[in-house]
């Protein structure tokens, strides 16, 4: 093994680490212990990094994404990107803490007309469900002329309103089957 | 900007450090205050009289950049002499239509060369039918397409023909004098001058002043109106196309950008593109021409294309020429269907159900009451949140629980609410506040069941068509024949695989159906069928095969302008209008500001970024005669997406409210519109219910006593929106852990308020607490001879989370922009009282007590039309369309 | 004068600690001109080093609810809102005397604004918010590196004073001895496996190991989070003050980056736009150790035969 000269030396008892190594007080490289000689950075040891952007303002702060054992590791800023030159406000920061949250919700929750409780449900199951209710409230709220006569072949009976940190893909799949499935009430932050 | 874009915000430290100065506007002292050399508190809401005072000095003063004023703007266009203008109509436009509260623009067109009273054809098709615009706001033709006037408008380039836009701008903000201004916005005439000398003297050819503003610009009756202050102002002093300049909105989420250029809108399609509406667009001819407006000039021109290429995009095969590229098979819109009407609408039982994806409405839309009760009447609710926000949760806990109106043993509604997976679980492009598009790799799996709405929607599209195989009914050919099939990522399973996004963004570049080689830009696109995309502006983005958006050069590898990091619409031009950066023999105005320039040897348009201009159009290339479209943009015409190539100082259509933006009061004022009978914008959007009572206007006896102060809202930096991404996150709950209410020392003293101790905030619709905040940070200001106190509140709070606290949104009623339909959520009368608030049922007898006091209990509201009776008359008599149908009272 | 081991004075610590070809040392230079109170360093720093959460309590100072730097805050942006009509009331009078008067001095610092006219003089605010992210100083004389019976606080390769989790036994001497308050054992969150330790900033002592920026100055928007050689920080933060002083900005002065104060000089060095007392600095930390030696010296013949012994002895048992 070699023995860089930052390390701790390899002298057994700390007394004479401290006289053979001139940290004559002990509080210098005499003192320090295994595990500090070993600390490696997660960034340096992370399996991979993943290039993303900050989910938080529009700004479009360039994210390194540190990734060991499939876990997300890491989240700072990219020193490359022309936008944020690596830094991040304190919610871009906070991606980390964001993305690992316990509190994040996991599996579905369902609740029932009436009920007082919330129950899980298997998400294939609430995908069926709602499948079954799109089309339930389409029929039922269709339209083929409004009360004018004019052609409007839609639903009103189906709305959504979606955030702004939907990716373009997203927004653009949402339209397409909304407008073919003749939602129009289809909203989104950026009007508010 | 420090506040709420603190990253952004390190360029203008940058700038400070180059010797910049740094002035911030502001109603309260902020972060960003406090490292600027000069902060000015103003009274909220007056940002029209302000920014109307500014160019009225530098139109007195002729301080405008001339050359660039000339060459660039409309302002020696001959405006028609039928128009009257605000000072004599009391606070109207000409053509004002007091029943359904909209003007008939016709009055305030260019006027025609051959002195013919008919208007152009192109000038025409907009005219008229305005409540109509308004309802799907469509009257900025769909947000992007300016405005289409004729080609070729009289012009006096001496800019002293008294009808000249020049002339008329100059008398119209000639009583928006520093006196005036002192008066309405609070804004001593010192300070005011400081800042009017600052922004004109950093102007002109060597020197750029750069407007920036965040979106709570947009959320007042006039807010189209305050950016359109700042643009003519930015005009004027030539500081747009060029570096340095221009007007920068600070958009608040990751993709807002993109989700307005593929919209989750009502009243658009990706790229801009209008849906259609049942009256005005029954053939994809009318549809088309409606963009394309035969006979202007500029690049909507082509808007055949990028309208086929769409439809193609959607139907795929099914769409053919001889089918019109499916048309009919997209729906109708037919007037208002915003999210704010829509809420309404569940109130009264019209919707079933509901998607809310990454979107928390009882905290973060206007008037949480009326969201959360519209929420408690549906058939069905899908929630989709890393979190279980109080969207979701509403029938459980809600404010509206602890009243009794929601009981959860009777509430109908069925709540899914669907872990969503979070921004590095995913891939896919967020489009950035510049327009930018970055893709994002995926990272990691997201936790069990979450999915990305990629997936959620692509799987509910499948699953829909899978039930509908073989229906005969024809309304469900659109979705039978729709082109739905992404290759699948293979991680859950053949069948609930995730979606490649990159096919998705490949779609939306669009390519040639032959043979499938992506669009380099959107000029490849055909409008015969042979090429498809999803949206036109977005054109080029997969390039060459290549995902363009995914680009990380080093900023260390290229120059400042970076553009090889990510990809910017359209065609990667980071800085839009930017022929602008030239004068008009094409030369840089000077070496400083060299930005994009005429290269005459080569022949072409170059310089550090995209030229935003035909590369081989020369500075001298004059339109022929006739001449329309791409063809008819001059030489000397930077902005070329708008009817004429000219930056507009005065926009003759486009605006439901009026040509030139003038100074109203906010739907809620404790004063008087010091200019005009007319109090606010005539023509906002209102929807007058028991359920949405607006606060009392200043004339009504007592309202100054009921809700005597003013407040306004705004984000802390650590917290983001609605709170589901900070007030579940241990490291931003704790850095703002209460709700809290900012206050004068004086306004402490005046209401007995403590610091620290606890108060609440009163208006017709709620009343919310939190802890007191005495800040010299706030202060009095004097506002027509009278004292003002501002309350400042952040508004990331509800009962979910880690921190809660009240929602400070629940104070606002629903009052819109007509132009966009956005509310007007940053400011409002209330009133300011010691201690906590009633809560279970007493919290809505206050809150009653409060609103029958003020007078506002029954349909809740004020007059909204207050210009004299003989003003209304005359406004009325420049009309000349049809009389318009009168609109639901209810719903104007 | 200052000799090896010396308890005070000027020093380069990394040598004297017995590295042999130290890197130069490395600290903060936190330029409290361009703080915008972000809180982006408390943010990242917890992020990276997984300190858990403070508290949940509003206190009503200003914008700051982290209340102080403790063994779960090791970064702490303080916000002060000096009021209208300050005045040095309460320095001592040479500082006083010296203060700038505030109606004649363009400060390069926004005021909130003339008032309108018609607002008498006397309502007139002169008001500006500073804000300054505090850290550990990394003295060159660390008092609680100099009390810590167990080595697990350690002088690093590069400089800097680090707590080695694994060994600190959670006595506290160093929590009394930090002059500036700095280190504090982890109270809790129940679980947390540091609880009882002593925690600081460890000036992202692993990052430093692979060339990586501390966490906080990465995420910095403004820069006012510097790294870097302490040596070339002391120079860029002289020229800063002569910059803000040339704009008018005469209250900008350094703090710790003097060689011949009380601590030898921190590590991690501030430029401040009032007194250190303000931001809730200590105006004069003297390492309290300062006078060890003396005290010591008498013990210290017996202690040196006793040592001798005890290390006979172990060599002996060496096999």
């Amino acid at each position: 093994m070699t023995q860089t000269p930052h390390k701790r030396s390899l002298l057994p008892w700390p007394v004479l680490r401290q006289l053979a190594d001139g940290d004559l007080l002990g509080r210098g490289r005499s003192v320090r212990s295994k595990r500090t000689d070993d600390v490696v950075p997660r960034t340096t040891s992370a399996d991979r990094v993943a290039h993303s952007v900050c989910p938080y303002c529009a700004v479009g702060c360039a994210q390194k994404v540190f990734v060991k054992d499939e876990k997300v590791v890491q989240i700072e800023g990219n020193p490359e990107s022309p936008v944020n030159r690596g830094r991040l406000c304190p919610k871009g920061s906070a991606s980390k803490n964001l993305v690992t949250s316990e509190l994040r919700q996991t599996t579905v929750r369902y609740r029932a007309p009436y009920a007082t409780e919330w129950q899980d449900l298997e998400l294939h199951t609430a995908m069926e469900m709602v499948a079954d209710r799109v089309l339930k409230s389409r029929k039922d709220s269709w339209q083929d002329i409004d009360e004018h006569g004019r052609k409007v072949r839609r639903t009103m009976g189906i709305a959504s309103l979606g955030g702004a940190t939907l990716d373009n893909e997203e927004n653009y799949l949402i339209k397409k089957l909304f407008t073919a499935m003749g939602a129009i009430q289809i909203e989104n932050q950026a009007r508010i | 900007m420090a506040e709420a874009h603190p990253v952004g915000f390190q360029w203008v430290m940058e700038a400070k450090k180059r010797g910049a100065r740094i002035i911030h506007v502001d109603p309260r002292f902020t972060r960003t205050s406090a490292v600027a050399h000069q902060h000015v508190p103003i009274r909220v809401g007056s940002d029209i009289a302000f920014l109307g005072g500014i160019i009225n000095h530098v139109l007195q003063n002729e301080l405008d950049f001339r050359e660039y004023v000339v060459s660039y703007t409309n302002a020696a266009n001959i405006v028609s002499d039928k128009f009257q203008d605000v000072d004599d109509l009391d606070g109207l436009f000409s053509g004002f239509d007091a029943e359904s509260r909209t003007y008939d623009p016709t009055s305030w067109q260019f006027a025609q060369e051959d002195d013919d009273e008919d208007l152009g054809r192109a000038q025409a098709d907009d005219a008229g039918d305005t409540a109509e615009q308004r309802n799907t706001a469509s009257g900025m033709q769909h947000e992007a397409h300016g405005m289409q006037v004729g080609a070729k408008p009289p012009r006096d380039e001496t800019l002293q023909h008294p009808m000249c836009v020049f002339q008329v701008l100059k008398r119209h903000y000639a009583r928006y004098t520093p006196e005036v201004v002192e008066q309405i916005c609070g804004v001593s005439q010192e300070d005011f001058l400081a800042v009017c000398q600052a922004w004109t003297e950093n102007s002109g050819r060597e020197r750029t002043t750069a407007l920036v503003y965040s979106v709570g610009w947009t959320q007042h009756s006039v807010g189209v109106q305050y950016i359109r202050a700042g643009a003519i102002l930015q005009l004027l002093l030539g500081n747009m196309g060029r570096p340095g300049g221009g007007i920068m909105a600070l958009r608040g989420h990751a993709s807002i950008q993109g989700s307005t250029d593929i919209p989750t809108l009502y009243n658009i399609l990706p790229g801009y593109l209008p849906m259609p509406n049942a009256e005005k667009h029954q053939t994809l001819t009318d549809w088309i021409d409606s963009v394309r407006n035969p006979g202007s000039k500029g690049f909507w021109a082509n808007a055949g294309a990028y309208g086929i290429n769409l439809l193609k995009a959607y139907w795929g095969d099914a769409a053919t020429a001889e089918n019109d590229y499916c048309f009919d098979y997209m729906p109708r819109i037919t007037g208002d269907h915003g999210t704010y009407r829509t809420v309404l609408d569940m109130i009264d039982g019209k919707v079933k159900g509901y998607f809310l994806l990454g979107q928390n409405p009882a905290v973060g839309s206007a008037h949480g009451r009326a969201q959360r009760l519209g929420m408690a009447n549906l058939d069905w609710l899908v929630v989709r949140d890393l979190f279980e926000i109080e969207s979701a949760t509403f029938w459980k806990d809600s404010p509206e629980v602890a009243t009794g109106e929601i009981v959860p043993e009777e509430c109908r509604t069925e709540v899914f609410l669907f872990p969503a997976a979070s921004h590095v679980e995913k891939e896919g492009t967020f489009t950035q506040t510049q327009r930018m598009l970055q893709w994002r790799e995926k990272a990691v799996e997201p936790p069990g069941d979450a999915r990305s709405e990629l997936w959620f929607f692509y799987h509910l599209g499948r699953m829909v068509r899978e039930r509908l195989a073989g229906s005969t009914d024809e309304r469900d050919r659109p979705l039978l024949d729709l082109a739905w099939d992404y290759p699948l990522h293979d991680e859950h399973g053949s069948e609930w695989g995730e979606p490649s996004a990159e096919d998705v963004l490949k779609e939306i570049n669009g390519y040639e159906i032959a043979t499938g080689r992506p669009l380099s830009g959107f000029g490849e696109m055909k409008d015969d069928g042979s090429t498809l995309g999803g949206c036109w502006i977005y054109a080029g983005v997969y390039a060459d095969g290549v995902n363009q958006a995914a680009r990380r050069k080093s900023r260390h590898d290229q120059s400042y302008v970076a553009p090889e990091w990510g990809w910017a619409w359209p065609m990667n031009r980071r800085l839009l209008y930017n022929r602008a950066s030239a004068d008009p023999e094409g030369r840089p105005w000077s070496e400083r500001k060299a930005y994009v320039w005429w290269d005459e040897e080569a022949g072409e348009w170059t310089g550090k970024d995209v030229p935003d201009f035909e590369k081989k159009k020369a500075p001298s290339y004059r339109a022929p005669e006739g001449s329309d479209g791409v063809a008819a943009i001059e030489g000397i015409d930077p902005f070329i997406m708008q009817g004429d190539g000219k930056g507009a100082l005065y926009a003759p259509q486009g605006l439901i409210d009026g040509p030139m933006p003038t100074h109203y009061e906010p739907v809620e004022s404790p004063f008087r519109n010091l200019l005009h009978g007319q109090q606010g914008n005539p023509t906002r959007k209102e929807y007058r219910r028991a359920d949405n009572p607006m606060n009392p206007d200043p004339r009504e006896p007592g309202a100054a006593e009921v809700f005597p102060y003013v407040f306004t809202t705004s984000r802390l930096t650590e917290h983001h929106t609605a709170g589901a991404m900070s007030r579940y996150v241990e490291h931003l709950a704790e850095l703002q852990p209460e709700m809290f209410v900012e206050v004068s020392p004086q306004l402490a003293e005046e209401r007995g308020l403590e610091h620290m101790g606890w108060c609440h905030v009163v208006t017709a619709r709620s009343a919310v607490e939190g802890r007191v905040m005495v800040t010299e940070r706030l202060r009095p200001l004097r506002v027509e001879g009278r004292t003002v106190h501002q309350v400042w509140m952040p508004y990331h709070w509800g009962q979910g989370g880690l921190v809660s606290g009240d929602s400070t949104n629940d104070l606002f009623g629903i009052s819109l922009d007509p132009n966009v339909l956005i509310q007007e959520s940053k400011v409002g009368t209330c009133d300011v009282r010691p201690g906590r608030r009633p809560t279970g049922p007493a919290l809505r007898e206050y809150v009653e007590g409060y609103a029958r006091r003020a007078g506002v209990l029954g349909d809740g509201g004020n007059a909204v039309v207050t210009a004299s009776a003989e003003a209304q008359q005359e406004s009325a008599a420049a009309q000349q369309g049809e009389q318009h149908s009168p609109q639901q009272q209810e719903d104007q | 004068m200052t000799g090896p081991h010396s308890l005070f004075g000027p020093l380069d610590p990394a040598p004297d600690a017995g590295y042999v070809d130290a890197p130069s040392r490395k600290g903060f230079f936190t330029d409290t001109s361009v703080c915008i109170g972000c809180k982006a360093c408390e943010v990242a720093c917890k992020e990276w080093n997984d300190v858990p959460e403070n508290l949940y309590e509003m206190l009503g100072t200003s914008y700051d609810n982290s209340h102080s730097l403790n063994a779960n805050q090791w970064r702490h942006v303080a916000f002060i809102e000096q009021p209208a009509g300050r005045s040095s009331v309460g320095l001592p009078p040479s500082i006083g005397d010296a203060a700038p008067s505030r109606d004649s001095v363009d400060l390069g610092m926004p005021t909130l604004g003339a008032a309108p006219t018609d607002v008498p003089d006397d309502a007139k605010p002169d008001f500006r918010w500073l804000m300054s992210s505090d850290v550990c100083k990394h003295c060159t004389h660390a008092a609680c590196l100099d009390v810590c019976p167990t080595g697990s606080l350690f002088r690093s390769e590069f400089g800097t004073v680090v707590v080695q989790d694994d060994i600190c036994n959670g006595c506290g001497y160093c929590v009394a001895a930090c002059p500036y308050g700095v280190i504090d054992r982890r109270r809790g969150p129940e679980g947390d496996p540091k609880v009882g330790i002593a925690q600081k900033c460890t000036l992202c002592y692993d990052r430093l190991t692979d060339n990586q920026r501390p966490a906080c100055a990465q995420a910095c928007p403004t820069e006012s989070i510097q790294y870097g050689d302490v040596d070339e920080l002391r120079e860029r933060a002289s020229a800063r003050v002569a910059t803000l002083h040339e704009q008018g900005v005469m209250d900008a002065r350094l703090y710790g980056n003097d060689p011949d104060d009380g601590v030898g000089g921190t590590g991690a060095m501030f430029l401040l736009l009032d007194e250190p007392e303000v931001y809730g600095l200590p105006p004069d930390p003297v390492v309290t150790t300062k006078d060890l030696p003396q005290m010591a010296r008498r013990a210290g013949m017996a202690a040196a035969a006793m040592l001798a012994g005890a290390a006979v002895s172990f060599l002996r048992r060496t096999p």
